[in-house]
């Protein structure tokens, strides 16, 4: 399909045409830009049909089952557009509250504010929060500089984080670059094994982020060990939020121990990923670390009135110009209110319930490493298939010949052909039979014509595209390359 | 396929010494690990490694892995034809696409001749 | 329940075909200890009993007040089309394209708007985007640190100060060593940064037009930083950068951008869009997405994500960055914005937005005691010297009404006169005329 650069025509005018107005008059000229930029040249309609078109060619959880581990990709209610649209909301100036006297003009921001992170504190069992991380890597970070707040003040000498190999790879990258030397320890049978940790622990370490349920898909039965043999050398527990979902209301984070949760707004919360982003990545804290969260912090006072405080020495400052992204966790906060506890708690049930259904009904079909009872996703490997020539990386085109998205493919690194999925608890149960039939008859291809598998997809606008080419050509823009 | 006249790094690189002049690529095997390189980060002409220093990088689709020097020495001459076609890697590693050239500076340990090398690999692919 | 669609029938053969007796089975292994000690959530509410009290509580909130403020985030006309547009579903709800035959929508949107922010800012490559303006700072700050070796920075102090507080935060335990250069009376102080610089400066980080709204031709500055291989970065104006001298032409060697401006509404501070571009040389320290073109086994042009040998999953404590998602929804908005207006419609936005901002200034500094505070060339925004504390100024007009801009004060000592105001071109005439008038009577 050819770009909208292509398809612009010099001279034609879009939605608002120039009017000859000269700049030259207000600025020098040897401060001006000479030559026309090549930005597009289109008509509205132009414009409408050409991303109209592109949309098209692409897959999202309104038009195709989407059970891409680890990502949570349940529905977005339409509703949370409507709120997050709302012009009371979407006309505020940011800088607006730190004029004086002019807090009560947004004084219903403010409580948006305040109760998201009241509720977030209950939902998760910690002292306090902060939203202002804009995404969950970001959260990541955010909770390493507390971490590193907090040992700097009591004058702890903190060098090491401990990360399981099975977890995300923001983890180790979030940890070093807020300066930290990584150790990584093995999984026994799928879970952390309280000997490894044993080994690696000493008093440099400034703590351990972990995964609860792990990347497995399974629940770290181990965690109260875990925690005890932290708080020996006062290293603090870091939780991933990104499998939130399989928890909610069986077991809240801070309960169990963790000092610092980062949560993934758009997976559990149900906001949209919108192709990569926006996300919003609220961090948790104990009592302990809360005198280090980021500034500025909302608070409110007797007379019912919102206010944001920026007296906080020992805070790691700023993270995000002002508060997070706004629009993004206000549509959280409409969806929290709109499940409440006991949703939130079905929620969860029925991730599980639908993840150990396909996870069964697979069974005789693939190889599943740790077939026992999941959370709210499962892993699989492909390697009878692999044996014939057919890849994990081929099982999941082969899917999305059959209009679902795949799973998430090659991650957690340590199985081996690996597929994960996570279906999510807004998917009926007739999808879920679909897809699992679906990934049976690939299975079955595999025997008969493992060829036809690995030449997937071909209902697509494209096929298999070379990743190689593109990453030694480097064309990245219109004007790069031949 | 391993060269007999070479010697091995356990981090799969091979060295090629004459007289003071040591060149250096890396292993077959580890380009086939790899798949088809994308792209070679080298050092500058100058700069100096001790052994086991991590001396640059290869990329490719799927993967990343570091390079370290299998000796130590400074770089006299670096693969320039890379940065244009680093496929040489896979196309010809013990030949057209070796990456650097040390003047060598000391002796090196705990190198591996063809024969370890090649219990190494097949002790790695099991 | 909401958005769980099973019946209790489908639930009792899908219990069965698992092989427990109930859901609450498949929870065993959160053991009793481990079992939350409250979980009192308030119960649900409908879809309308939500939306009635979130119309409540955005009602609380003053959007009817005439607005000069700015300081880096502004309120332009965002064309109807681009709401209708990036709302499609498919786009909407998708995730990051890791499954490129099934996201080429998402995947050619992306190179399309790497194509124009190169081309707006006139540089050779750009990233799918980053947080926002701050963050994209600190991750050019980090490349720059990266590819020279280097740790000293040098920052103009005219540079946005709720970056510098962002670049602050996140440097505290890197060991970098910070030369902030003072403004000259809202200025850039240009000789000022030339000779901070040495050969052990890794990067100068200045602004166009800076945060006094004052415009600057640096390539002087950046070829002098050239001089001692240290690296030139530069944040800027999206809109503006229509109009204005690039940093491309420049010579910058990283520019970055808040991209609000470019069709995202101010939403209380978010979510924005981080526009980072850099030199074909500095790419691969590039932090994040990156969409190439490529061809498909047919022989078809096709996108997929590239060079990811840099990123978190497969270098993992190696990366160039830890940053994952990017804002994806949001570079689409402005790559639609951009499209809708046109280039032609784009210069205009720019244009009228610093023709109002000239009258806006012209009326202001015909008041007693009010004068230009930064002489010298600016675009849409401006900052004056007040005969009275900025804020006092400001509670009183906004409480009539007209919020008339952003106080210096708050972040520069000795300036608590000084008044930072900024158009766009939904400014009117008639909003400039009556603020002038309400100045005058507040200043009397």
């Amino acid at each position: 399909m050819k770009t909208i650069f292509e398809k612009s025509v010099a001279g034609r005018e879009g939605c608002w045409p120039c009017d000859g107005l000269a700049a030259e008059a207000y600025i020098p000229k040897e401060l001006l830009r000479e030559e026309e930029i090549g930005l597009p040249s289109a008509g509205e309609l132009d414009v409408v049909r050409h991303f109209t078109k592109l949309s098209q060619r692409n897959f999202g959880v309104d038009g195709n089952f989407y059970p891409l581990g680890s990502c949570t990709m349940k529905y977005n209610p339409k509703f949370t557009e409507v709120v997050a649209a709302m012009p009371g909301f979407t006309r505020l100036h940011p800088v607006l509250p730190q004029l004086k006297g002019a807090g009560h003009l947004c004084q219903g921001a403010l409580e948006v504010m305040y109760e998201t992170e009241r509720l977030l504190c209950e939902i998760t069992g910690m002292h306090s929060y902060t939203l202002h991380p804009m995404a969950g890597a970001h959260g990541e970070l955010t909770g390493v500089m507390l971490m590193a707040a907090y040992h700097k003040d009591k004058g702890n000498e903190k060098t090491k984080i401990i990360v399981p190999d099975s977890a995300h790879g923001t983890n180790p990258a979030s940890a070093a670059i807020a300066g930290y030397e990584v150790i990584s320890i093995e999984s026994r049978d799928g879970i952390i094994d309280p000997e490894a940790l044993r080994e690696v622990l000493d008093d440099k370490v400034a703590g351990m982020m972990m995964t609860c349920p792990n990347t497995l898909g399974l629940f770290e039965k181990n965690l109260p060990e875990i925690v005890r043999m932290l708080r020996e050398v006062d290293a603090l527990l870091y939780y991933d939020g990104a499998n939130l979902n399989a928890v909610m209301g069986k077991m809240r984070v801070g309960d169990v121990g963790f000092d610092i949760v980062h949560l993934n707004l758009h997976k559990t919360f149900a906001t949209p990923h919108g192709g990569g982003g926006p996300g919003s990545g609220p961090v948790g804290v104990s009592e302990r670390v809360a005198p280090y969260l980021p500034i500025s912090r909302v608070q409110k006072l007797e007379d019912g009135q919102f206010f944001l405080d920026y007296d906080y020495p020992k805070s790691i400052g700023y993270v995000a110009p002002f508060y997070g992204n706004f629009g993004v966790y206000l549509k959280a906060y409409a969806y929290i209110l709109r499940l409440g506890g006991t949703g939130l708690t079905r929620a969860t049930e029925n991730a599980v319930l639908a993840a150990n259904y396909m996870r069964k009904r697979l069974e005789k079909h693939f190889e599943i490493p740790y077939n026992r009872t999941c959370m709210h996703e499962f892993v699989a490997g492909a390697v009878h298939q692999a044996e014939k020539g057919v890849r994990a990386l081929d099982i999941a085109k082969a899917l999305l010949d059959k209009g679902h998205h795949a799973p998430t493919i090659y991650f957690p690194l340590i199985v081996k052909e690996c597929i994960m999925v996570e279906p999510t608890e807004t998917e009926n149960k007739a999808t879920l039979d679909h897809f699992v039939d679906d990934l049976i008859a690939i299975a079955e291809l595999t025997e008969a014509d493992p060829e036809a598998v690995q030449k997937a997809p071909v209902t697509l606008p494209v096929t298999r595209l070379d990743e190689t080419l593109a990453a030694r050509g480097m064309v990245l823009t219109e004007d790069m390359g031949s | 396929m391993i060269p007999a006249d070479l010697k091995y790094a356990k981090s799969h690189e091979w060295v090629r010494i004459d007289g003071d002049i040591a060149t250096i690529g890396i292993s077959e095997f580890a380009q086939e690990q790899l798949g088809d390189l994308t792209f070679v980060e080298l050092p500058a002409v100058g700069d100096t490694f001790e052994q086991g220093a991590e001396f640059g990088s290869v990329e490719s689709v799927k993967a990343a892995s570091e390079l370290y020097a299998p000796i130590g020495g400074e770089v006299v001459e670096i693969n320039e034809e890379l940065e244009d076609a680093p496929e040489k890697v896979n196309e010809s590693p013990y030949d057209e696409g070796w990456l650097i050239k040390l003047k060598i500076s000391g002796e090196p340990e705990g190198l591996l001749d063809a024969d370890a090398y090649k219990a190494l690999i097949e002790s790695e692919a099991h | 329940m909401p958005y769980v669609p099973h019946t209790p029938d489908e639930v009792r053969e899908m219990l069965a075909t698992i092989g427990v007796g109930s859901i609450e089975d498949l929870f065993a292994e959160i053991t009793e200890e481990m079992r939350p000690q409250s979980f009192d959530v308030p119960e649900g509410l409908s879809e309308m009993e939500v939306l009635s009290k979130l119309e409540g509580m955005a009602a609380k909130n003053a959007t009817d007040r005439s607005s000069f403020l700015g300081a880096g985030f502004y309120d332009h006309y965002i064309p109807a089309a681009v709401d209708a547009l990036t709302m499609r579903g498919e786009f909407y709800t998708a995730y990051t394209p890791y499954q490129p035959e099934a996201s080429q929508g998402t995947l050619q949107a992306i190179f399309e708007y790497q194509t124009a922010v190169t081309r707006l800012l006139d540089m050779d490559c750009s990233n799918a985007s980053v947080y926002d303006g701050g963050t994209a700072l600190y991750e050019a700050l980090m490349m720059a640190v990266r590819q020279t070796k280097r740790r000293k920075v040098v920052v103009s102090e005219a540079l946005n100060p709720i970056y510098r507080v962002m670049l602050d935060s996140y440097t505290s335990n890197l060991h970098l060593e910070f030369v902030t250069v003072p403004h000259k009376k809202g200025k850039t102080d240009i000789e000022g940064i030339k000779a901070a610089i040495d050969d052990k400066t890794a990067a100068l980080i200045v602004q166009n037009p800076n945060f006094f709204g004052s415009i600057n031709d640096f390539t002087e500055l950046f070829t002098a930083a050239r001089e001692k291989k240290a690296l030139s970065i530069m944040s800027c104006y999206p809109v503006l950068q229509t109009l204005l001298k690039t940093p491309g032409q420049m010579g910058a060697d990283i520019a970055v951008a808040e991209g609000q401006s470019l069709g995202l509404p101010l939403s209380f501070g978010g979510p924005y869009l981080g526009i980072m571009t850099c030199t074909k040389k500095m790419v691969r320290q590039m932090p994040g997405r990156i969409v190439g073109r490529t061809e498909d086994t047919e022989g078809r042009t096709g996108y997929v994500l590239t060079l990811q040998a840099r990123e978190q999953h497969i270098r993992r404590q190696k990366a160039t960055s830890n940053i994952c998602s990017n804002q994806s929804l949001c570079a689409l908005r402005a790559l639609v914005h951009i499209c809708s207006l046109g280039e032609m419609g784009l210069k205009r936005a720019a244009r009228l937005s610093i023709e109002r901002a000239h009258l806006c200034a012209e009326k202001l500094t015909a008041i007693d005691g009010v004068e230009m505070l930064t002489n010298g060339p600016f675009g849409n925004e401006f900052a004056v010297a007040l005969p009275k504390n900025a804020y006092e100024v400001i509670t009183k007009l906004t409480e009539r009404g007209y919020v008339p801009g952003f106080p210096l004060g708050r972040y520069y000592e000795g300036l608590e006169n000084g008044l930072l105001v900024a158009c766009t071109e939904k400014t009117s005439e008639e909003q400039i005329g009556i603020l002038a008038e309400m100045m005058k009577g507040a200043l009397r």
